[in-house]
């Protein structure tokens, strides 16, 4: 069935950090760019981001990209690429200027130059001392930059595309990425959007998880299209967990409520995190605190009727110190709890917050998969940037405030990687013919299924499934079982049904496909994890609890096709610094 | 079956209360639920136009932090705040 066709020098999808500072090095050049994004572009979830820019510009001390590398490969507990990280640490000081001079309303100091904060895991010399690296706008980073690419990519004529979504990638037979299907949700029609170069900017499918700090639209997308189209997805088994997000609902509690004298506690009123770091206790690093909690609730100790999450007392520090120190908190908490932390604990868990694998690329954005001998073959005509990518940088743990730093570096690297090979590779090759049948064939699927699955209730399972076997502290026995069950999970999602057929504004056949994203990357998670048999950053498993270098300092590939994995060497050669060589990962 | 809503208009609102912050996903979801329907159709377009503003000055207004100048908008945030998430 042929569709309807636009066509477009290039086709990118999300319209966030990543993909906004994408389409405007592409605008810029004259090239003719759409954005697809399911909601207006600066209600993005990068619009959450908070903790600002790290790049070592050196303006409140001594600093260098080489310090910052240093940090970032050790908190990648070294899964990190170094030649990509080195390019992200000494990218990072431009990016900003850039962003500067773009109008992002940056905190100053006195004499003119960005404001940078201090953040943990950033410090000068190699880890001798903290360092301030953090660029920020107050506490609302990720929405300055936002609003302060959008209006850069609408002076440079990017064709935005609100309320769209990308159903499918096309490939030709040599395996050439042709641009995306997508579905219009006001008409509900489905268009082939034609380019000459493919870029997912589409963001991290937190909503895997009952208990994610994401916002509604994180539904992986990206990932659900790549791996469709035969990519494969580097190492799934790596989410950032924070720790005191509120039971329930998953909103963050910021660390200040910690650092400020909070303490958690389990259901008999013990002060746990003495027993496990009895210096740092509640102020342990994120991976220690979410380990200890998640330990406490497995083993019975956790609060509620369902002893399922720990309680955050902060009632000590007094009205006065938490509202004027910790603004926002009792709001949140009298909201999404219905405690007021001035009388009683708030009940937490650790939260999914950032997701660190991804579309595998190179540090130039270009997507890349195993063929012919190399597992970094450039796939022609794609590109991916930001949290659906995995370049890798952020490796097997992310350092705080890498993420906007990540959006900047990578979507203009990816933006100019698309316009070197635009200028190699004049004129759209011709669509395969049954380009866009895939998609219209999963739509009739949904469209014909009676006696289904409820979306609704096959998500719910998805993600207390997700939750139970594979959360922040992970066991031999439920990771096997969960496989299982995440697989039989994934057979359901086959046979969704929606009641609602109509072609206007169907929001149900909308989430209908969003599952059809998520549930592959929660079994590419799933049997990630069960593979990988040590403890790595964020990936904590209770029978092998150290790191193995000699067997598993490798990145793992997930493929859809029979849930198939395969491995990759780390890069440990940087562009020019030298290796960083794997040590113990201590702070 | 037949469409009570022709044009759609809630299943609009319904996708634009998709937001970036998790914080108005979760309020607005749960008014969405509760008393949406009963608005009046001014204060439903009062809804439509605070959906346009940036998610965090709408968090600022759902959360207390800050107030709006508009009599109708504050009305209908008043209901907002009062939402229960649990």
């Amino acid at each position: 069935m042929a569709l309807p066709t636009r066509k477009f020098d290039a086709v990118i999808v999300g319209a966030g950090g990543a993909g906004m500072r994408a389409s405007l090095q592409l605008a810029e050049a004259g090239l003719k760019v759409a954005v697809l994004s399911k909601v207006f572009p600066t209600r993005s979830h990068t619009v959450a981001a908070q903790g600002g820019i790290g790049a070592a510009l050196g303006n409140m001390g001594e600093d260098s990209w080489l310090w910052h590398m240093y940090d970032t490969i050790k908190g990648s507990d070294y899964l990190g690429d170094q030649d990509a990280i080195e390019f992200l640490c000494r990218m990072a000081p431009q990016a900003v200027i850039e962003l500067e001079h773009f109008g992002m309303p940056f905190d100053r100091n006195e004499d003119g130059t960005v404001y940078q904060r201090p953040f943990g895991g950033h410090s000068q010399n190699f880890g001798e001392r903290p360092v301030q690296r953090s660029c920020c706008a107050a506490d609302r980073t990720g929405h300055a930059m936002l609003h302060t690419l959008y209006q850069r990519n609408v002076r440079a004529n990017t064709l935005f595309f609100v309320e769209w979504m990308a159903l499918d990638l096309i490939r030709d037979a040599s395996g050439q990425v042709l641009g995306v299907t997508a579905m219009e949700m006001e008409t509900g029609e489905v268009w082939i959007f034609h380019a000459r170069a493919t870029l997912f900017a589409t963001g991290g499918a937190g909503r895997i998880y009952s208990a994610s700090t994401n916002a509604f639209i994180n539904t992986g997308d990206g990932l659900g299209m790549a791996a469709r189209a035969g990519i494969p997805l580097e190492d799934m088994e790596f989410w950032q967990f924070h720790p005191t997000g509120v039971a329930g609902a998953g909103v963050l509690i910021t660390e200040g409520v910690r650092g400020e004298g909070g303490y958690l506690l389990n259901k008999d009123g013990e002060r746990f995190m003495e027993r496990y770091a009895p210096t740092m206790k509640d102020l342990a690093s994120r991976d220690v605190v979410s380990r200890a909690m998640a330990t406490e609730i497995k083993e019975g100790r956790g609060a509620g009727k369902e002893a399922d999450h720990i309680l955050l007392k902060l009632d000590h520090l007094g009205l006065d110190v938490i509202e004027k120190r910790l603004p926002g908190i009792r709001e949140i908490a009298k909201k999404f709890a219905n405690v007021d932390p001035v009388k009683d604990p708030i009940p937490v868990v650790p939260t999914c917050h950032y997701q660190m694998g991804g579309v595998p690329t190179n540090y130039h954005g270009e997507v890349v998969a195993p063929a012919n001998g190399n597992p970094n073959t450039v796939v022609p005509g794609f590109y991916a940037a930001g949290e659906c990518a995995c370049a890798s940088v952020h490796g097997a743990n992310r350092l705080g405030t890498n993420s906007l730093t990540d959006l900047l570096v990578f979507g203009r690297a990816s933006g100019e990687s698309v316009i070197r090979f635009l200028k190699e590779n004049p004129g759209h090759k011709d669509l395969p013919v049954d380009a866009g049948d895939y998609s219209m064939q999963r739509i009739a699927r949904l469209d014909g299924q009676t006696g289904g699955e409820s979306v609704f209730e096959v998500g719910a399972e998805m993600r207390r499934t997700m939750q139970a076997h594979c959360g922040v502290f992970r066991f031999p026995d439920m990771l096997q079982s969960g496989v299982q069950k995440i697989k039989a999970v994934a057979e359901r999602a086959k046979r969704t049904e929606i009641k609602d057929k109509s072609k206007t504004f169907n929001t149900a056949r909308v989430e209908a496909l969003e599952l059809d994203n998520l549930i592959e990357v929660a079994v590419a998670t799933l049997v990630s994890a069960d593979a990988r048999q040590e403890s790595r950053g964020a990936h904590d498993r209770a029978d092998f609890a150290k790191r193995d270098d000699v067997n598993w300092l490798k990145h793992t590939l997930w493929y859809r096709d029979g849930s198939r994995l395969d491995y990759k060497p780390v890069n440990l050669k940087p562009m020019t610094a030298q290796t960083f060589e794997p040590k113990v990962r201590s702070y | 079956m037949t469409n009570p809503d022709p044009d759609r208009s809630l299943d609009r609102i319904r996708w634009r209360c998709r937001r970036g912050l998790l914080e108005l996903d979760l309020i607005l979801a749960r008014f969405l639920e509760g008393g949406f329907e009963r608005l009046t159709p001014a204060q439903q377009e009062t809804f439509s136009g605070l959906l346009g503003r940036a998610d965090t000055d709408l968090w600022d207004l759902v959360s207390g932090r800050s107030h709006s100048a508009d009599q109708a908008e504050e009305a209908l945030l008043d209901t907002l705040r009062r939402v229960g998430t649990v």
